[in-house]
């Protein structure tokens, strides 16, 4: 029994040296890259240490995103990084959000989980000297400095009654699928498209329909719109999966080439379709440039070339420049549109 | 399977209570499995404090302080629970519906201290529901809390939808937050304090709490010495929905954000932290001050790896080794001592009692 009590110790001491080096090693991998974001915050040189804080990690959308951000930081001379929560909850960007507070990096830029829950620890950062960007999804607005959109609404209405105009010869009845009923984006878009439709008299908006962004619902809805509008010359579906699974239903059925589709859509989901013809073009921002310009927003908010004001102007390589808008925000600019051209060089 | 192996291990723990009075006091105590933890917590603040840039701050307090208290909070039922065998895994979703209930009571109008009381009445319910299920029903509670963890999920999602409710007084979202004084310390660290003293307490110092390791050793041994086995589950099935739910409300005030799916996933957190404080997860053994080391030790691990800029991916990789290790290390110890103790004893039928 004595003996065994000395196997104890030994064992434990061998577990305590044993998370020792565990604690070690991670230390020394910071002690390390911790000097690099000092580095930059040298007093004549402003600290373009950027750290770009997506929903999660492993996403294909943000790590096209970061990627352009990470591109345009490499242009200016800034440090890059990038940190994450596995889980996109709001909670685990929000002890992302202070431990990069200590850092006292440059900008934070951060597409948020939660619009206000990761607003106190936005705030506790923007006190500290850190600067804090949006992009994709928005916190309260005086959570940040800036907020970099992706498209505005008329923007995204636009491309999609453009699209559908040019596949269908601007004449012809058309429908929409969209999610659901009370989806707030999609109905402000809708809003919009009906407006724009104005300057296409020969095009007929014949019905809209709800999927509610479900698969299944949405491939059985395009069925319907089908049957019920025999003359139907054009579906638009601003939603992403509406779009695909429309596109799965047109590409097995008679409609295949005589029915267009558009929306917005992503590449990954889509290519098929457009590979396979059902689908000619679709629209949607691209995320590498959103990352881009993102990062470039970020440079000149630390550098103080712009205060976030209405009316500041910045240039963001080479995307040229840019105006910031109401409310602190700027807007990437018209939607891009995804064609067989184009497609494979994205993968999100 | 547990009445045939009864009988044998009886006299062996006698004999081993003889050996271990045996040994000198200051051996007793330090000498165990959680003190083995809180010496490697000590270990990596030490460490971290040295080596990493910032950790050693008031600040790096604070922040981690306020991360782990929800975990804190729902770790000290959550020992009692497991000591007896048992386990709860529906307690993030509980956290979730709590956080719902109290958003959308305040919404409508409710004062914040009314609402949070209804939260913690729902939280009563939902830990009654439990314990009901796995007492009166005698179903498993790894069944019946994998099916309330999506029930209690399902509802919170449901009644709230995608939204969030974040209205809430500003009074209240920064009292969550708020430090004593110069310290670091957050304010909510007291009510933490305070159910530490008391589940530490009922834990090892009343009757009902030697019940609870009576329980975990064997149910039936436990039945026939007295133990009310069911009253005592029921208890505290009750006691941690209720605690869950002041877990959600915290939740919700400290992140100002009511929402369906918040604290997902916090379940395993809670579990890993106590199983590494020295919790066995077949019942009967363990103590408090361990589980509130293990729960420091991986708060304190993942603040220290964020802040050397370590991706959130391999601070998983290491919290999940330490939990094999330790877990590993005390099978291996019961293991080499039982071998050492009594090396013929293999044909006797006395086997280990770990």
């Amino acid at each position: 029994m004595k003996f065994g009590n000395k196997l104890r110790t030994v064992a434990v001491t061998a577990a305590v040296g044993l998370a020792f080096t565990a604690a070690g090693c991670g230390g020394g991998g910071g002690g390390e890259a911790a000097p690099g974001a000092e580095a930059s915050a040298s007093p004549e040189d402003a600290n373009l240490a950027i750290t770009f804080l997506p929903k999660n990690l492993g996403n294909p959308y943000f790590d096209t995103s970061d990627k352009g951000g990470e591109t345009a930081i490499k242009e200016f001379g800034g440090t890059y990084q990038e940190v994450g929560p596995a889980e996109a909850t709001p909670d685990a960007q929000v002890s992302y959000i202070n431990t990069l507070t200590q850092q006292q990096v440059g900008a934070i830029v951060i597409s948020a989980n939660d619009k206000q829950a990761v607003c106190d620890a936005l705030t506790e950062g923007r006190d500290a000297g850190v600067k804090v960007i949006t992009f994709d999804s928005d916190t309260n607005p005086d959570c940040r400095d800036l907020y970099v959109n992706q498209a505005t609404a008329e923007g995204i209405a636009k491309v999609q009654i453009d699209m559908i105009a040019e596949q269908i010869g601007d004449s012809g009845e058309i429908a929409i699928l969209s999610a659901s009923a009370n989806a707030t984006n999609q109905n402000a878009w809708i809003e919009l498209m009906k407006k724009e439709l104005a300057n296409h008299p020969n095009i007929k908006l014949v019905d809209t329909v709800y999927g509610n962004d479900k698969d299944q619902e949405s491939f059985d809805k395009t069925a319907g719109l089908l049957q019920s509008h025999p003359n139907l010359k054009g579906i638009i579906s601003p939603t992403t999966v509406g779009i695909a699974a429309a596109a799965r239903y047109l590409s097995t059925s008679d409609a295949k080439g005589k029915v267009a589709l558009t929306g917005l859509g992503t590449p990954n989901q889509m290519r098929e379709y457009v590979n396979d013809g059902t689908v000619k073009e679709f629209a949607l921002w691209n995320p590498a440039d959103l990352g881009y310009l993102a990062a470039y927003a970020a440079k000149s908010v630390i550098t103080g070339e712009i205060k976030g004001n209405e009316g500041d102007k910045f240039t963001a390589g080479k995307l040229g420049e840019y105006t910031v808008g109401a409310d602190k925000s700027v807007v990437l600019g018209d939607p891009f549109k995804f064609n067989k051209e184009n497609i494979d060089q994205f993968d999100f | 399977m547990a009445s045939v192996t009864a009988p044998a291990p009886a006299p062996e723990i006698k004999e081993q209570r003889y050996l271990d009075h045996g040994q000198p006091l200051w051996r007793r105590v330090l000498l165990t499995r959680e003190m083995a933890i809180i010496g490697l917590l000590i270990a990596v603040i030490i460490v971290a404090s040295a080596v990493v840039p910032r950790f050693g701050t008031t600040v790096t307090l604070g922040f981690l302080l306020l991360d782990v208290t929800p975990i804190l909070l729902i770790a000290l039922p959550m020992t009692l629970v497991i000591i007896t065998g048992e386990i709860d895994l529906s307690v993030a979703s509980m956290v979730g519906l709590s956080s719902v209930i109290f958003g959308v009571l305040h919404q409508a109008g409710l004062s914040i201290p009314t609402a949070a009381l209804a939260a913690l009445v729902v939280g009563a319910m939902g830990g009654t529901i439990n314990g009901l299920l796995v007492t009166a029903v005698g179903l498993p509670s790894l069944a019946v809390t994998i099916g309330t963890l999506a029930l209690y999920r399902g509802l919170a999602v449901g009644i709230l939808g995608t939204t969030a409710i974040t209205d809430f007084p500003r009074y209240w979202t920064q009292l969550a937050k708020a430090k004593i004084g110069d310290t670091g310390v957050p304010i909510v660290m007291i009510l933490v304090a305070i159910l530490a003293v008391i589940f530490a307490v009922v834990l090892h110092f009343t009757t009902f709490g030697r019940g609870i390791y009576a329980i975990g050793l064997s149910t039936e041994a436990a039945t026939f010495s007295g133990v009310r086995v069911k009253r005592t589950k029921l208890i505290l099935f009750v006691a941690i929905g209720i605690i869950a739910a002041l877990a959600g409300v915290y939740y919700t005030l400290r992140f100002g954000s009511s929402r369906g799916d918040n604290a997902t996933g916090m379940e395993l957190q809670v579990i890993a932290a106590v199983l590494l404080g020295g919790v066995s997860i077949f019942g009967g053994r363990g103590a408090l001050h361990g589980v509130i080391g293990g729960v420091l030790l991986i708060g304190v691990l993942a603040s220290a790896l964020r802040l050397a800029n370590v991706t959130s991916d391999v601070i998983n990789i290491i919290t999940g080794v330490l939990l094999v290790l330790s877990v590993v290390s005390s099978s291996l110890l019961a293991w080499v001592q039982s071998k050492r103790a009594k090396p013929g004893a293999a044909q006797g039928g006395r086997v280990s009692t770990k």
